[in-house]
């Protein structure tokens, strides 16, 4: 794809120079920055904001014409004056006029301010994205996903907003109060007080209410996220509920998370009602005391009726923007706080990135070092990796095991920079892995994951995710080569069928043969097994492990594993403790050592102390 | 001859290129909107939610009349204070008349709106609690078989948002009753109040509603459209922040970044167009708005002139004017919403039709604990369809405090066996027997409490390691939960962990490692303190360290239990009482490891392959040994 709809050929510079302009700022208040961003469209904003001062104006314009449209009839009564009827035709076509005229320029000011919003929303969403793809993974161990999705979204959209909702309004209802309340004012003074009674107190109440009804709205969704988890983990463990006859339980569960939303719903719904009664009502009384004030001028003859008319027309105007006042505040404190999370997210500094004018990494021998490799987690008081020194070549597989929390997986992380080390250095045929680009680097190496995602997406796409140019043929080897092809094709749309969240799931097993058929697909120069075969059983794994080793001969290639028979034939196992290797060699060489890997690999083998699961029963 | 040289990842002909085999998010959501407006059978099936709320809908439709009522007074009585005497030396009595009445008026408009506002909101609230909750209680009921092929998320997204808008159609049904009798009320007074002047005024009415005809179903596309790609943009947002670590580890960066662009800028298009068509209603009904206030000025004021006409009702007309397209705006609004919720209910009711296929009998009986704890199997056939039997006349029975282990290949019913002693399936024919007494002739609830499972995959719920042993057995004391937790070895590891027994357990668990899980499940079943425990033994690979604290922690839990193990480790089945050999669905060999051995069959050839756990034994080597033992 292209070109979209409107046949715009999409070119990088355009969406790029848009995220650069979402960091822009730094420092500034989240208000005022978004603000700042809002007028990277100024024509926009400008046909917005002048349009709604016109429109505001007309509308002002028609209670004055009304009324005097009514005066005219009553002159009409009283003297029967000769052109009236042209009179009464002149004002009605001016009224005519400026209504259209008025709908016209609402629409203007309508239209762009929702472009202005819409625009901001699509070029915050790239930025967004583009931050979320760099920060490392030190980054994302901390924060929660949902979290994210949350600032993706909502704070985003708080943002987005503030053009129309906040700004925009601030034009609209300054020019609507100001100048309506100017012009009752000089009219007759004191119905125009009588009349704007009624403002002081709706204004009051409405932003009360809608930041009260903010705060409950916050307070809902939480409450609602909660329902929502004892609804998801009940369906996932269905089998757990069941096993255990939990479904009363579970209910009640369910019950106590619903009754508080519940009630907060409840609340939401008396302090919306009690607020819109009360402004309604208040709005009424106003009018009851013009039309009680204004009826006595006019029995005076203090006041034509025309003039009354045109105060309680102006009235029904005037009540809609009144009210609209708190929606304005509303949408100022929630830009606020939405900005404040969402900036804080894209002003996060990024811990890995590409050194100024860092060169390519260019692979000869292929030749991977570990040169007193220290690395502790951000926090962690004791380090991971304590001074890890080794080598590899081209075409030698490299086993590394150890207990739970030796390091093992850090130390796979460390060579394509998903974290720096802390001390020492890892080269790849003698560069430095920090020096040089990113992107050269990951290309360069592939990690099979434990845990590997699937994207939404046909199973083709998915083993061609790092390489989406990859031809067919080369798809269909990798999947071979991981033992995936044979499944694959079983399905009843084979290569094309569609996996992920969405699609048909995978076992664990048949996910990470996926995983490793993304790698290959890869053709890395340093290829490293992060205990991705733990799901697959040991005859396949042995299939896959003979089918990779045809192509190893240019590569390194890293194991780790919990199961020994997975490193029997790597050319040098490294044993871990402590974040230290403790024991190095062939496996071989290893057992007849005696130590450690022999005492791990006689526990894998053979039980040596039989239990006696039955005899403890009897 | 580098493998980089192949490299072929930026082969991209011309700038902008999209790879042919990259996509991020999915391309559409599934939902249906352009449904039927009216559903005679979804709309019973949701009054059956609304019923016992019906008091309370019959107060706010009845002030939604009053309210409906006192809206359209209003603007009469202001014209009639006018013309009652509200000239230059006119009456004050009657406008004091006047502004008493509209007093009144004013305070019955404000009770009514807010009893019809509260009203109808508390009931749509009730309402939408009531439905999701009837819909959980289903899923509760409903068979495993159902579960199995249902994915999680396709019934979350029933549970929240189909009832949603359940709610929005509750909430906005009885405002357009309002909607309606305002309309028909103004269409009333203004031909009351002066025939040809209202009919004159309304004749613009009906130039708003053909243009809504035509405006709707375009508008309608392109708002949905707009919606349709808002969430196709978020799903990829989200896929690309739950993938995060795969997109780096691929370094799928760039090519994302530019697909997600697309995704984005197609939303920004779709979105303009929306705001386009909202937008261009606003310039139509203004118009219209001016011409009917021109035609009143010009007419109206010419019928003064021939003294046909109050200047009251003059007003009054430009009163109404100003309110008289709302309700046509809304109206047509609500047929969209009613479209929405009949799909929404049609999808409710189908969650709530799922048959709970397993019911019990009525004069089911209560398993008590004095039972003797016996597991039978007799000529049980079971498949998940009625002509794939997964289990093949299968009979056999476990001793009261026996331990027995299931063994077989991938396939062979080991897991059926044991779901079948939970009753979360139904046997084709022949029966399961616990205690003596057929699973059918018991209640679910007491089987429950009588047989403990423990599950391949440990499932942890959100919440304390402490509710997370417990579970449901209130009874349960802390110091049960602990002496659990110490019987298992989980104890050392939870007091290590921040707040120990009361700590939250991250995300499910997933702080924790498998093992750890593993062993806190032991100890929920520990402390459920079932007479028969069946047990799925992982198959993950779990570091040797804590394995041979799990192979203790099983010790513990089936001592002084009839336990069925579904076993993979050698020391497992080893240890067993007796072995039941499973291929196939058919019951091939039983006895204990040595008898098994002295056999020489499909059991001793597998053992002999010294493989670490029988499901290593690649497929080939099981069908070989098949054949050797069929031989002999």
């Amino acid at each position: 794809m292209t070109t979209d709809k409107a046949g715009r050929v999409h070119s990088r510079g355009d969406a790029r120079a848009h995220v650069a302009a979402a960091h822009a700022g730094k420092g500034r208040g989240p208000l005022t920055r978004i603000a700042l961003y809002s007028l990277r469209h100024p024509w926009q904003a400008a046909a917005a904001i002048g349009a709604t001062i016109i429109a505001s104006v007309l509308q002002l314009l028609i209670p004055r014409l009304l009324g005097h449209a009514v005066d005219q009839a009553q002159g009409i009564l009283d003297a029967g004056a000769d052109g009236a009827e042209q009179a009464l035709f002149w004002s009605a076509m001016t009224l005519l006029g400026v209504s259209v005229a008025r709908g016209f320029f609402t629409l203007v000011q309508n239209y762009y301010s929702e472009s202005v919003g819409h625009h901001v929303g699509y070029e915050l969403r790239l930025a967004f994205y583009d931050k979320v793809q760099r920060l490392s993974y030190s980054y994302h161990d901390k924060v929660h996903t949902g979290d994210l999705i949350t600032v993706g979204l909502l704070d985003l959209d708080g943002l987005r907003m503030f053009f129309a909702t906040g700004l925009v309004r601030v034009v609209l209802l300054s020019v609507l109060i100001g100048v309506g309340a100017y012009m009752l004012l000089t009219t007759d003074i004191v119905l125009a007080l009588l009349a704007l009674s009624f403002v002081p107190f709706v204004a009051w109440r409405s932003s009360v209410a809608q930041l009260t009804l903010r705060a409950t709205w916050l307070t809902l969704q939480q409450k609602l996220s909660a329902l929502s988890r004892v609804m998801e983990e009940n369906l996932g463990g269905i089998r757990v509920v069941r096993a255990f006859s939990g479904a009363d339980f579970e209910l009640a569960k369910f019950d106590h998370a619903s009754k508080e939303a519940l009630a907060l719903a409840h609340e939401r719904v008396h302090v919306r009602v009690r607020n819109t009664s009360f402004m309604t009502f208040s709005f009424f009384f106003a009018m009851g005391l013009v039309l009680w004030a204004g009826g006595n001028k006019v029995i005076a003859g203090e006041m034509s009726v025309g003039t009354l008319a045109s105060f309680l027309t102006f009235m029904t105007i005037l009540q809609m923007p009144v009210r609209q006042l708190g929606l304005m505040v509303n949408s100022f404190a929630r830009a606020s706080t939405c900005g404040d999370r969402f900036y804080a997210f894209l002003d996060q500094p990024l811990a890995i990135s590409d050194a100024p004018g860092a060169p390519e990494l260019k692979v000869t021998e292929g030749t991977l070092r570990f040169e007193d490799v220290r690395f502790s987690y951000e926090g962690a008081t004791h380090p991971t990796l304590d001074g890890v020194s080794f080598e590899a070549r081209a075409g030698q597989t490299i086993g590394i095991v150890g207990a739970p929390g030796s390091g093992k997986s850090t130390l796979a992380h460390l060579i394509p920079r998903f974290y720096d080390v802390s001390g020492g250095r890892i080269t790849i045929d003698g560069q430095d892995v920090s020096k040089v680009s990113l992107q050269s680097l990951r290309r360069a190496v592939a990690v099979v994951q434990q845990d590997s995602f699937l994207f939404t997406t046909t199973i083709e796409n998915n083993i061609a995710y790092g390489d989406p140019w990859a031809k067919e043929t080369k798809i269909e080897k990798a999947a071979e080569s991981a033992q995936l092809h044979n499944y694959i094709m079983g399905l009843p749309a084979g290569y094309d069928t569609v996996v992920g969240e969405r699609g048909v799931s995978l076992s664990g097993g048949q996910r990470q043969r996926l995983s490793i058929a993304r790698s290959l697909v890869l053709r890395p120069a340093v290829m490293v097994f992060d205990d991705s075969t733990a799901a697959i059983d040991a005859g396949t794994e042995h299939r896959i492990r003979s089918a990779i080793r045809r192509y190893a001969s240019d590569r390194v290639t890293l194991v780790i594993s919990h199961r020994l028979s997975s490193l029997l034939h790597a050319d040098t196992i490294l044993f871990l403790e402590g974040g230290q290797i403790v024991e190095q060699g062939s496996h071989e060489e290893l057992l007849a050592q005696g130590g450690r890997y022999r005492a791990l690999y006689d526990l894998q083998t053979r039980p040596t102390e039989d239990i006696e699961i039955g005899s403890a029963a009897q | 001859m580098r493998a980089i040289e192949e490299d072929d990842r930026d082969v991209a002909s011309f700038p902008g290129q999209r790879p042919p085999r990259a996509s991020v998010g999915s391309h559409r959501i599934e939902e249906e909107i352009f449904g039927k407006a009216y559903d005679p059978k979804t709309v019973r099936r949701i009054w059956a939610f609304v019923r016992p709320y019906r008091l309370k809908i019959y107060l706010s439709v009845a002030a939604v009349l009053v309210f409906t009522a006192t809206q359209l007074a209003i603007p009469l009585i202001i014209g009639r204070a006018i013309d009652s005497g509200m000239t230059q030396g006119g009456n004050s009595t009657n406008l004091l008349w006047a502004v008493a009445t509209f007093a009144v008026v004013v305070v019955i408009n404000y009770a009514a709106s807010w009893i019809q506002e509260s009203q109808v909101g508390q009931v749509a609230e009730n309402v939408l609690f009531d439905m999701r909750r009837a819909m959980f209680a289903q899923l509760q009921r409903v068979s495993l078989s159902f579960m199995d092929k249902t994915e999680v998320g396709r019934l979350m997204s029933r549970l929240q948002g189909d009832v949603n808008s359940m709610q929005e159609f509750l909430e906005t049904s009885v405002i357009s009753v309002g909607d309606m009798v305002l309309l028909v009320g103004i269409v009333v007074v203004l031909l009351t109040l002066d025939f040809r002047l209202g009919l004159l005024t309304l004749s613009t009415m009906p130039i708003l509603f053909i243009v809504r005809i035509f405006w709707l179903p375009p508008a309608k596309r392109a708002f949905w459209a707009a919606h349709e790609t808002n969430s196709i943009t978020a799903g990829a947002m989200a896929e690309g922040i739950n993938g995060v670590r795969t997109v780096q580890n691929l370094d799928r960066q760039r090519v994302n970044f530019d697909l997600f662009d697309d995704k984005a800028y197609n939303n920004l298009l779709t979105q303009l167009t929306g705001s386009r068509f909202a937008q261009v209603m606003v310039p139509i009904v203004d118009s219209l708005t001016g011409i009917a206030m021109a035609i009143v000025v010009v007419v109206g004021g010419s019928l003064v002139l021939n003294g046909g006409l109050e200047i009251g009702v003059i007003v009054a007309f430009l009163f109404y004017i100003q309110r008289f397209f709302d309700p046509i705006r809304s109206l047509t609004m609500q047929y969209s919403i009613m479209q929405r919720a009949m799909t929404s209910g049609r999808r409710i009711t189908e969650v709530l039709d799922i048959p709970a296929s397993i019911n019990d009998k009525p004069d089911a009986i209560a398993l008590t604990r004095d039972m003797d704890g016996s597991v039978e199997f007799r000529d049980v056939v079971f498949g998940y369809s009625a002509d794939r039997p997964v289990l093949k006349n299968v009979s056999f029975k476990v001793n009261p405090g026996e331990t027995v282990a299931l063994v077989g290949p991938t396939g062979s019913g080991k897991t059926s066996a044991m779901s079948l002693v939970h009753r979360f399936y139904e046997v084709q024919s022949g029966a399961v027997l616990v205690g003596g007494h057929d699973v059918r002739d018991v209640t679910q609830q007491s089987l429950g409490e009588q047989v403990a499972m423990v599950l391949q995959e440990p499932f942890l719920f959100t919440g304390s390691v402490f509710d997370n042993i417990r579970y449901n057995k209130a009874s349960a004391t802390r110091e049960d939960v602990i002496a659990a937790a110490k019987a298992v070895g989980a104890h050392d590891f939870i007091t290590r962990l921040p707040g120990g027994y009361d700590g939250m357990l991250e995300q499910r668990g997933s702080n924790l490692s498998l093992g750890q899980r593993q062993l806190l499940s032991f100890a929920r079943a520990l402390v459920a303190d079932a007479k028969i425990l069946v047990l799925d033994e992982a198959t993950a690979n779990i570091d040797s360290y804590t394995e041979r604290q799990i192979q203790k922690a099983l010790l513990t839990l089936l001592e002084g239990r009839t336990g069925m193990v579904i076993a993979h480790r050698l020391a497992t089945i080893r240890g067993a009482d007796r072995i039941i050999v499973l291929q196939n669905g058919e019951l091939i060999e039983t006895g204990n490891h040595d008898q098994l051995m002295e056999k020489g069959g499909l059991y001793a050839k597998l053992y002999n392959m010294n493989y670490a756990s029988f499901d290593d034994i690649p497929d080939e080597l099981v069908a070989q040994a098949n054949a050797r033992a069929a031989s002999t």
